[in-house]
């Protein structure tokens, strides 16, 4: 089994057993996280682009110390310190980076589609690291990974996703792969916050929390994006949260084992209180830490192996 | 394609045995070894050699799994990624005499990637190596100090090491295209 793809552009285009290699990679990974010398040579001289048009820490950081483990070179470019503000397309960015023979560029956009035309001008590997409104594939690999370690399986787990699904590339990449994987997807937020048409994607629609997280084995709670609060979605964000917010009160309709995952940056007391976050159930930090397993796995198959 | 049976169950367990009282000799006794298998059947032997050596001295070794995939000079040379397996070393090895335990020794490379693995946890006094069986054909100038059996073949032979644990019996087979 390999990855036969060029570029990881999201978990729509990947098969199962894709998925199920990824996973498998990226365990192994782990290990070598926990070593005194957190370092293979494995990607020696190879050179890997963060190219971030949208801010982030912990997406940009865990691309950068994957490849920092692997041994390659990390250059990371965000737009505020770019030729972007002085107007530069995207098409002349990837002529100029390309010019300068990176072997993968890892790219965040605003726009939904920016990696796939990336992906047309570059030779090199494309990750993408979240664009627009469209997927996110290393998140909800890394969402996958936390989950079947917990439980040991994704087949048959019951997997509910709260918030503003319209704009979350999280929850498109998650829905698209947790369905994949066998689980059932459950979506709950305000009807305003639901695309249209999101049955056809194989998940259950809820307009109350309660029904959605009542047997569910995994809460997947959404940031509000607190930017769209003047677009309509929602009357106040107080409202928001006594609806769909996720504390001790709502937690006690969950099942007695259900893990809760956040992708961040949490809006303490918003779509989860403190306690909640910061609770046994909580498994946030170790997302985190699988991000990084992750990201790993993915730059060790996809610049591992030769594709003739 | 033709077979030839180079070691049947009775041979394996002499070999082992052999190769157990071979450390207790060179080692003088077996106090500060840590042994590491490379996996997946490395780790097996290492496990019965360990059991040997047991019996005789009266002392369990550390055993642990190197895999050198990460450390491996053709990453990006062939045409599928090798999948990993696991690196697992469970004590300090800081002025320890690790003895690397593989199935077969051919080329030398995976030996040389589990050695620099093997550096980048520590320390080691010394590194010896125990092989099953040693087939020729070195690239590297790396020489095992323990050999099951040493069997001259052609590079259009390859050799298999079958154990129990994995593949239900102990025996080692040349096969020829």
């Amino acid at each position: 089994m390999k990855i036969k793809r060029k570029d990881i552009l999201g978990i729509e285009d990947l098969a199962k057993d894709e998925i199920e290699l990824i996973l498998s990679t990226a365990e192994s990974f782990k290990e070598v996280s926990e070593r005194e010398i957190k370092k293979v040579p494995t990607l020696r001289g190879r050179t890997i682009i963060n190219l971030f048009y949208e801010a982030s820490t912990r997406t940009r950081t865990s691309f950068e110390i994957a490849a920092k483990r692997m041994s390659a070179d990390a250059v990371n470019i965000s737009v505020s310190s770019s030729s972007v503000v002085k107007g530069e397309t995207l098409r002349d960015t990837a002529k100029n980076l390309e010019a300068m023979n990176p072997d993968c560029i890892v790219i965040r956009h605003f726009s939904s589609g920016a990696p796939h035309i990336l992906s047309k001008l570059v030779k090199c590997p494309v990750i993408n690291a979240g664009d627009g409104t469209h997927e996110h594939p290393s998140q909800a690999l890394l969402d996958m990974l936390t989950v079947k370690e917990k439980f040991g399986r994704i087949e048959g787990l019951k997997v509910a996703i709260i918030g503003d699904i319209l704009h979350s590339r999280v929850a498109r990449s998650n829905i698209y792969g947790f369905t994949k994987l066998g689980a059932e997807v459950r979506v709950a937020g305000l009807p305003t916050m639901m695309p249209y048409g999101i049955e056809n994607m194989g998940c259950r629609v809820f307009y109350n929390m309660e029904d959605a997280i009542k047997d569910a084995d995994v809460i997947m709670m959404l940031r509000i994006q607190l930017e769209r609060q003047n677009a309509g979605l929602f009357p106040t964000v107080r409202e928001y949260s006594r609806l769909f917010g996720l504390d001790a009160k709502k937690l006690e309709r969950a099942k007695k084992d259900v893990v809760i995952l956040h992708p961040g940056p949490v809006n303490r007391g918003i779509e989860i209180s403190s306690d909640v976050a910061d609770g046994k159930y909580s498994l946030i930090l170790d997302q985190v830490k699988n991000g990084v397993a992750v990201r790993m796995a993915l730059f060790y198959l996809l610049l591992g192996g030769s594709r003739e | 394609m033709t077979k030839k049976n180079v070691l049947d169950e009775k041979g394996v367990e002499r070999a082992l045995i052999r190769i157990a009282h071979e450390i207790i000799e060179k080692n003088k006794g077996i106090e500060d070894i840590v042994m590491l298998g490379i996996p997946t059947r490395g780790v097996y032997l290492a496990k019965r050699i360990k059991e040997i050596l047991k019996n005789a001295e009266g002392i369990e070794l550390p055993i642990g799994s190197v895999d050198a995939t990460l450390y491996r000079d053709d990453i990006g040379m062939k045409e599928k990624q090798p999948v990993l397996k696991e690196t697992d070393i469970p004590v300090s090895i800081d002025n320890k005499k690790i003895i690397i335990v593989d199935d077969v020794l051919f080329t030398g490379r995976t030996i040389r990637a589990a050695m620099n693995v093997i550096m980048d946890f520590g320390r080691p006094a010394n590194i010896q190596l125990a092989v099953m069986i040693d087939r020729g054909h070195r690239e590297l100038p790396i020489r095992p100090d323990y050999i099951g059996k040493n069997v001259p073949t052609s590079m259009q032979e390859a050799v298999k090491v079958h154990l129990k644990e994995i593949d239900g019996v102990d025996e080692v087979i040349v096969e020829h295209e």
